[in-house]
């Protein structure tokens, strides 16, 4: 079952990162990364089950982090929403020359 | 019989992660993603990761997705129909042959040894046994406190830091 898990975790992880480049919505861009996550969060959990146990407690860290990770992009998505009355990435171009 | 319930499972995940990306709504990609979530979640079970399954329902499908919907409907965002696919045709491609490149350059380091690089491993009967000698939440709970304990405290220190910085974000006044 691990190539076949893999090969799941590949294609997840591609649908996620075609989804970053595609989406304008800041917050499905933001679904799509947690998806990114958990793409590499299958390929942990089949890599433990033949390589030993750390491969578990990596996914465990790997969910801290994406909470810390949510909680202040959402975050930052409420506070850009203020001040532009959208969240689509494109209109927000201060940054861009 | 599990690989049976592995290909239904990775069918739903793989609709889950494909309805996330093509949904119109906000809402409905939210919602793709709590089944792939679950789905992913079927999958640990079938791995023997039970304790890591459990997490993925509480926390990630239950805590994180909440999060990202009481913003959805904070910014009344859920009515939001109107199309915002951007034709990255450029980035898209160019992503798929840096992985096709990737693929390509993994499989020459493909050794011809790795039988004995496996011999270092415990390989799923020893996984069998440490789960049968320990349990899905012990084998997890000792490494992560006597190796890992630091990590462990700095992860703790991680979550106050991103609490702290979320609500001064999204307290001030822009």
């Amino acid at each position: 079952m691990l190539v076949e898990a893999l090969i799941l975790s590949a294609i997840l992880f591609g649908i996620g990162t075609v989804g970053v480049l595609v989406r304008r919505n800041a917050i499905i861009m933001f679904l799509c990364v947690e998806l990114m996550l958990n793409a590499v969060n299958l390929s942990f959990v089949a890599f433990a089950r033949y390589l030993g146990i750390e491969g578990q407690l990596y996914v465990f860290f790997v969910m801290t982090v994406a909470a810390a990770e949510a909680a202040v992009g959402l975050a930052i998505i409420i506070a850009i929403f203020r001040h532009y009355e959208t969240v689509n990435v494109d209109r927000f171009n201060l940054l861009k020359w | 019989m599990a690989d049976l319930f592995f290909y239904i499972l990775a069918a739903v995940a793989l609709g889950g992660g494909l309805g996330v990306v093509l949904s119109r709504n906000p809402l409905g990609s939210l919602l793709f993603m709590v089944t792939t979530l679950a789905a992913t979640a079927g999958i640990f079970v079938l791995l023997e990761a039970h304790f890591i399954a459990a997490i993925q329902i509480m926390v990630y499908a239950g805590a994180i997705m909440v999060l990202f919907l009481f913003v959805i409907m904070l910014l009344n965002l859920g009515h939001d129909y109107r199309q915002d696919f951007t034709l990255g045709v450029g980035m898209v491609s160019s992503f798929a042959v840096v992985g096709l490149l990737a693929g390509l350059i993994a499989r020459q380091f493909r050794g011809a040894d790795q039988a004995l690089l496996y011999d270092l491993f415990p390989g799923p009967e020893g996984m069998d046994a440490l789960l049968a000698e320990r349990g899905a939440v012990g084998a997890i709970a000792y490494p992560l406190f006597e190796d890992y304990v630091i990590a462990f405290e700095l992860t703790g220190i991680l979550l106050l830091v991103a609490l702290i910085g979320a609500l001064a974000i999204a307290k001030r006044k822009v």
